[in-house]
């Protein structure tokens, strides 16, 4: 082991004693897998994903995006939310099956945090998702000691609010915590050339990164199964570093 | 036999026969228990007359207060005819959910219902103490009586005296001085009241205004796993509470495995050195015999015991019980998994939250979205269920739908813009329509309404889901107003 590698693995038993689950779940996506440093989603960690432009408040994609993460996933997921606008047959058109999913529905956020805790201390879950508008760096520093011991996954679906404007906004806030943090932005989807609708198209923003880089990609909505995909006419662009492939799923 | 002859029961007392109760036939008819039978059956002949079994009433008394466990762990029959219920913070369970304050009507009325169901005439009141409560129940003139936190006094002060259980010659007596009401004994002056009839009458007046305590003896079914722990020295601090608790969940947990039984709900109760009871309720979700886990679900909520001056002793009670046999968790065909049992959780969750907060959704045959799901338990068998995968159902659903301006080509194109919140939207691209049509076998109004849904993408790629009431041709299926159901 050479001596670098050596101090890295040193300093990362300095940051996270506890850390033994380094399980990784894979976007199936090469572009976005292969630009994360653990090439793919930690799964005893915290991860934050908001919706950006008009999905800041609703979070519609943003719930989309944390559903298709879940459906690749196994086992039940615990999703805590104060809003009760979540609607879980959308969810079931990303992958997630009813199933799998149970509901804690919570009077205020500070409840949220605390069914969140309690939850990721269970192993036998997937994953715990918590609905929140402010995630400070106490609280989630919390959820990373819990996430860490237990290897399950704690994502943080973040909303703003209607009435203050900015407030609860992800960038605005101080660093906190989680491990990576999306941002999910509908973009217009390319026109048919019959009238209808095809494939929802998102700009998925990765905006903080520990140990990586910031980076954004445009991607087809997750599909029933809940991969994301490479849109065919981009895989030649300039922005998508690869040479041209078929929009393709792994399973 | 026809059910209106009056029926009456009767027992021996030294030479003669009395009548000891009455039915509500005889009762109109001016019996009344303590006449002499012979009175009666000169008054009305075609009377029945069955031998009285005072036995047998203390009996079904206790089963019918142990069945009055199902609305609070502290219920005590109140011989001869009544049964005490301390529902110190359990009404609230019974609230219907839109008015979390109306737990005690709701609780009395849910009560005298199923009491009348079983054949049982009852009369229920509520009230600050037990004593209160037993006057104005028999005493007041409408048969559920609340009253108010703090209005116990009000609530007597017009009743007569006898509604408080002194001995007949004390009642007789106060009568000639012309005490006919319990208001007009609580305003004469103590001392020679005392002096003239003794102390047993103060001790009634403080009981009722809840200056004296009167504590109710719990009662359990017979049969159920309990633990019971006293203390030579009354305990105070938390940590003994908690250790305490410990020790009966261990002794409990050893009665369950020992009858292979799971407790579903336990009644923990402590009895503090003045006679007051304070008791803790927590259910599971699976039954249960983890005494780990029982103290877990427990400890929490021992903060909210007040030990007054000590606690003298603690009782562990497993109120609803099933039976658990033993399971084998690891064999060689499967892998182990480490914590795949949820039961823990979902209880933890369920005590912290409440039982409605906790769910998993199932499908249920509706095309109305709505309508298209139901909560179930979180621990539910899974049946594999889901939604049709071809037709778009967004992830954020808006109860009730928000009505949007919109304008559109009738009878089936999607609206070019629409406004919602007073922002206009315009639409690139859109799906639909998809038609739903009211189910007429749920409620009349709906036999002709329906509702065409389009998945609608504005400019900025934002995706709704919007719907339009009316088919855009007949007037009886919708005003053709437009409603945002969803965004995606």
């Amino acid at each position: 082991m050479s001596s670098i590698d050596d101090l890295r693995h040193r300093i990362a038993m300095i940051e996270r004693p506890t850390a033994r689950h380094t399980d990784v779940l894979p976007f199936g996506v090469p572009e976005i897998d292969s630009h994360l440093p653990e090439k793919g989603l930690l799964r005893g960690a915290l991860h934050e994903v908001g919706g950006g432009g008009p999905d800041a408040v609703p979070a519609a994609a943003a719930a989309l995006f944390t559903a298709g993460i879940l459906a690749r996933l196994s086992g039940q997921v615990v999703w805590c939310a104060t809003t009760p606008d979540l609607f879980a047959p959308g969810l079931a058109c990303a992958g997630l099956a009813p199933d799998r999913l149970i509901h804690a529905a919570s009077p205020d956020e500070k409840t949220v945090l605390l069914v969140m805790e309690e939850a990721l201390r269970h192993p036998g879950l997937a994953a715990v998702v918590g609905e929140l508008v402010r995630l400070p760096m106490t609280a989630s520093r919390r959820l990373v000691l819990a996430a860490e011991k237990s290897g399950v996954m704690a994502l943080a679906l973040r909303r703003q609010k209607h009435s203050k404007a900015g407030e609860g906004r992800m960038e605005d806030e101080a660093v906190n915590a989680a491990c990576t943090r999306w941002r999910i932005t509908p973009l217009p989807s390319p026109p048919l050339p019959v009238p209808g609708l095809g494939p929802a198209r998102w700009q998925i923003d990765l905006t903080r990164c520990r140990g990586g880089q910031p980076a954004t990609w445009i991607m087809e909505a997750c599909d029933a199964q809940g991969h994301l995909a490479v849109p065919a006419e981009l895989a030649y662009g300039q922005d998508q570093k690869t040479r041209y492939r078929a929009p393709r799923y792994v399973a | 036999m026809l059910p209106e002859r009056p029926l009456l029961t009767a027992s021996r007392e030294g030479s003669r026969r009395l009548v000891m109760a009455v039915d509500a036939a005889a009762a109109g008819l001016g019996l009344r228990p303590g006449m002499a039978v012979a009175h009666a059956q000169a008054m009305v002949p075609d009377l029945r007359i069955e031998e009285a079994d005072p036995a047998g009433d203390a009996a079904a008394l206790a089963r019918l207060a142990a069945w009055c466990l199902r609305f609070s762990p502290l219920a005590s029959p109140s011989p001869p005819d009544g049964v005490w219920i301390d529902i110190t913070g359990c009404a609230h369970l019974f609230a219907p959910p839109d008015a979390p304050d109306d737990g005690e009507p709701a609780l009395l009325h849910q009560l005298t219902a199923r009491l009348r169901q079983a054949g049982i005439a009852a009369r229920a009141a509520v009230a600050d103490t037990p004593g209160a409560a037993h006057a104005i129940a028999r005493h007041a003139g409408d048969p559920i009586v609340i009253a108010a936190a703090g209005q116990a006094k009000t609530c007597m002060a017009p009743l007569p005296i006898e509604a408080l259980r002194l001995p007949a010659e004390s009642v007789q007596a106060l009568r000639t001085l012309g005490f006919d009401t319990i208001g007009l004994l609580m305003a004469a002056p103590r001392a020679p009241l005392a002096k003239r009839f003794g102390s047993a009458i103060l001790l009634r007046l403080d009981q009722a205004s809840g200056a004296a305590p009167e504590p109710i003896e719990p009662t359990t079914p017979p049969g159920t796993p309990r633990t019971r722990q006293g203390f030579p020295e009354p305990i105070a601090t938390p940590e003994d509470l908690a250790r305490a608790t410990a020790l009966l969940t261990d002794r409990l947990c050893e009665k369950l495995a020992q009858r292979g039984l799971g407790a579903s709900r336990l009644d923990l109760v402590f009895l503090r050195v003045d006679g007051d009871a304070q008791a803790i309720r927590i259910g599971t979700a699976a039954p249960t015999r983890d005494a780990a886990h029982m103290l877990r679900l427990l400890k929490p909520q021992i903060e909210t015991i007040d030990p007054g001056f000590g606690i003298e002793s603690v009782s562990l009670t497993a109120s609803l019980a099933a039976p658990l046999g033993a399971q084998q968790r690891i064999s060689d065909l499967c892998a182990a998994q480490a914590g795949a049992d949820l039961a823990p959780l979902v209880d933890t969750l369920l005590n912290r939250l409440g039982a409605e907060r906790i769910f998993r959704v199932t499908p249920v045959e509706s095309d109305v979205p709505e309508r298209s799901l139901a909560p179930i338990a979180p621990l539910a068998r899974p049946n594999g269920d889901t939604w049709p995968s071809h037709l778009p159902r967004p992830a954020r659903l808006f109860t009730p739908p928000r009505p949007i301006q919109a304008m559109a080509l009738l009878p089936d194109n999607a609206p070019a813009h629409f406004i919602w919140r007073r922002r206009p939207y315009r639409v690139r691209h859109a799906d639909g329509p998809e038609r739903i049509f009211g189910e007429w076998w749920k409620d009349a109004a709906e036999t002709w309404s329906v509702r065409d849904y389009f998945q609608v993408e504005d400019e900025a790629g934002q995706r709704f889901w919007l719907f339009r009431r009316g088919d855009g041709q007949h007037n009886a299926t919708g005003d053709l107003s437009w409603f945002l159901h969803g965004i995606f």
